[in-house]
């Protein structure tokens, strides 16, 4: 923790310095960026009509430089495209394949959505993370990810862009070793593989995941279900409908069209017709 | 029932992402007759005569779309949505790995009936060997002349761009596409205005799916007519459909527009594991309201899916088999948009929270009989009332699974309940 002027207030992280001005622009003349990564990203300026649009490819550049965006790649990026780091941070905060943590400078989604869940893929991401922590898989960022787009490998992992699958949760150690060594994991099962093909394409079938366990049919003895329903429970109030739209659009200084009554008013009174109808 | 292919035709043929491939094989013919023997309007017209409809979600026309962008000289846009990020969903990731220069041709093509000089693929950041194959595919069409200034001495112009996205689902929403390409955070944009009349930098926009676009060649050569044939009523052409979850042969599999689903499911895809039967299915991405088996018969159409409650959104079946338990599925699901949520407004970002936090009341067996009618209540305050729909893509399949299945999440209820109170018990 760094010391700070005026104590942080409790709630905050590091990275808000509230005794500090906010940063601005940096001044391209005093900030050193690697050769490369400046063309790049001034490559990428120069293909739109809009500087500002180059924010992504740009960071993603940056992160591929130092692993993560950091705050010194987040400088770097602010000085080449001349917006304050505040600005990157903020772009960078919601793209979540932009790291935010020195979590490793590669990475490991594995799929976890809806067709992969369908298949088995919550263990699977459980065996991997369990291999990994294990084997001690350094630098690579492992994490369930949303839908890749690979539903029919499913469930399936990107290796650093390289789909493959269809995986199985006695796969893991193998999948870890493979990226601890620097193998390539699983030769001609990755979708950019030459002659790559799914099994069931040639006459197999999809491998089927264990179901689930057997659930015994329960009658505890507080009751069933149907008895839930007599217990003193407070009555939920249905969904409000939406008010019919207007039949013509209303007159300036007009709230509700050909409407005499105040609707304020007539809320109360349908309020108050409720209350009595009620026991 | 086999297949019917139009945008797969030669999807096997090796090389095809090469230019000197696709055009031995007829590829670029129809930007050329797009070009220089129709004129821009001629080139709408026929888009419009097609019937064809958006195949990202909305179902919207496609030559409907193009037609309000307005006319006269000023920057235009067109931005094709590569975002496919709809769980279920991996059509545009085969049609841009294997044939990537018929996407350039469609973005040609649109472009000439947009009359936009500049024009993205917004692909998202995980597909990057897509971007890479796309890339290229871009590159050889400059060198070819394809794209730049005054295509084939036509005096029209456009540059296209593809650009990569960085994980995002919500950037498959178009106006959050549009923030995201102008290099904010994706938020959506409320609408009206439509991105037709200010969207990419304030300017016209014509946004349409990579399927979409893929489809303009075949429409232009072989005209709206024939493209008419294929198809039912307004559902008309050819559909690339995504099968993926518990069957036997997922994959994607084309088919003309009103094949009963039971075909899709059982013929093509090889139906649900020996043993098994379909418990319900999302005939539309994981956004879709889920049918149950009694449906099965209806045909593959936008209408008849909507007609029973759901929708064909985009073309993506994700089948449950009767094994699968549903409140884990429904989790899941509620996870994936609570995380996705990009905070905008309050009834999706509260809402996707709270239905997470009381599945997992019910998962866990701390549900209480109230937690049913409040998380059904939830989802009616959250559909329709948020800028965009990644709320609704939560509350109505969870809402349809309620309502398809109820006994099913309170029998969950009660059970993990029990589990729960018996492993007290035993400690």
């Amino acid at each position: 923790m760094t010391e700070h002027a005026v104590p942080l207030p409790p709630g905050w992280d590091e990275a808000v310095r509230l005794d500090e001005d906010p940063a601005t622009i940096p001044d391209p003349a005093s900030v050193e960026v690697p050769p490369e990564l400046r063309a790049e990203i001034e490559g990428h300026m120069a293909k739109y009509p809009d500087r500002h649009s180059a924010v992504l490819p740009a960071l993603a550049a940056a992160q591929r430089v130092h692993g993560w965006c950091s705050p010194e790649a987040i400088h770097q990026v602010a000085a080449v495209m001349q917006v304050t780091p505040a600005y990157l941070s903020s772009v960078a905060t919601f793209y979540d394949m932009l790291r935010t943590q020195p979590t490793g400078s590669r990475y490991l989604y594995v799929c976890t959505s809806v067709a992969c869940h369908l298949r088995n893929a919550k263990a699977v991401y459980e065996a991997i993370e369990a291999q990994a922590s294990e084997q001690g898989l350094d630098d690579w960022e492992v994490r369930e990810f949303e839908c890749l787009g690979a539903c029919d490998m499913a469930p399936m992992a990107s290796i650093d862009g390289r789909y493959v699958g269809p995986l199985d949760e006695g796969e893991a150690g193998e999948l870890v070793s493979a990226l601890k060594e620097g193998r390539q994991p699983f030769p001609g099962r990755g979708l950019p593989d030459p002659g790559f093909r799914l099994p069931w394409q040639d006459g197999g079938t999809a491998p089927d995941r264990p179901g689930p366990p057997e659930e015994p049919d329960v009658h505890p003895a507080g009751g069933t279900w149907e008895d839930a329903e007599v217990l003193d429970v407070p009555p939920v109030r249905r969904p409000l409908q939406k008010p019919p739209p207007p039949p013509v659009p209303l007159s300036p200084g007009t709230s509700v069209a050909g409407e005499s009554v105040d609707p304020a008013t007539r809320d109360r009174e349908a309020e108050r017709e409720e209350e009595e109808e009620r026991p | 029932m086999t297949e019917t292919r139009v945008l797969l035709a030669n999807i096997d043929e090796p090389g095809l992402n090469t230019i000197a491939v696709y055009e031995r094989l007829g590829g670029y013919r129809s930007m050329r007759k797009a070009l220089l023997e129709m004129s821009a309007a001629d080139v709408l017209h026929e888009l419009e005569e097609s019937g064809l409809r958006g195949r990202g979600g909305a179902g919207f026309s496609m030559g409907k779309k193009a037609s309000f962008i307005p006319k006269g000289a000023m920057d235009k846009y067109l931005c094709c949505n590569a975002d496919e990020s709809e769980p279920g969903t991996f059509k545009d990731r085969l049609l841009m790995q294997k044939n990537p220069h018929l996407l350039v041709e469609g973005c040609i093509i649109g472009s000439i009936a947009a009359g936009a000089n500049k024009g993205f693929i917004f692909i998202r950041g995980e597909y990057e060997l897509q971007a890479n194959i796309l890339d290229a595919a871009v590159a050889e069409a400059y060198d070819k002349g394809y794209l730049g200034e005054g295509i084939l001495g036509s005096g029209h112009t456009f540059e296209l761009v593809v650009h990569r996205g960085q994980g995002a689902y919500i950037c498959g929403e178009e106006t959050a596409l549009l923030d995201a390409l102008e290099g904010k955070r994706g938020n959506p944009r409320l609408k009206p205005p439509f991105p037709a009349n200010q969207g990419l930098y304030q300017g016209p926009t014509l946004i349409n799916n990579v399927e979409t676009l893929c489809n303009t060649p075949i429409i232009i050569e072989h005209g709206a007519d024939w493209y008419r044939k294929f198809g039912e009523g307004n559902s008309t052409g050819t559909k690339i459909v995504s099968v993926s979850g518990n069957v036997q042969r997922p994959g994607n599999f084309e088919v003309e527009l009103g094949i009963p689903v039971r075909e899709l499911i059982y013929g093509l895809a090889g139906g649900p594991p020996a043993g098994r039967d379909v418990k319900c299915f999302f005939p539309g991405g994981s956004s879709a309201p889920v049918l149950t088996k009694e449906h099965l018969d209806l045909p593959y159409t936008f209408e008849a899916m909507a007609e029973a409650g759901s929708m064909l959104g985009s073309g993506a079946i994700i089948v449950v088999d009767d094994s699968e338990p549903l409140v884990p599925l429904a989790l899941r699901l509620a996870e994936f948009y609570r995380h996705e949520s990009c905070g905008k407004c309050v009834p999706c970002r509260e809402g996707t929270n709270w239905t997470v936090k009381m599945l997992e009341r019910v998962d866990e067996g701390e549900g209480t009989p109230m937690d049913l009618d409040i998380l059904e209540q939830v989802q009616g305050n959250i559909i329709g009332n948020c800028l965009c729909v990644l709320g609704d893509s939560m509350a109505m399949p969870v809402a349809s699974m309620l309502k398809h299945f109820r006994e099913e999440f309170e029998q969950h209820m009660e059970q993990a309940r029990t589990k729960r109170d018996l492993a007290e018990a035993v400690a």
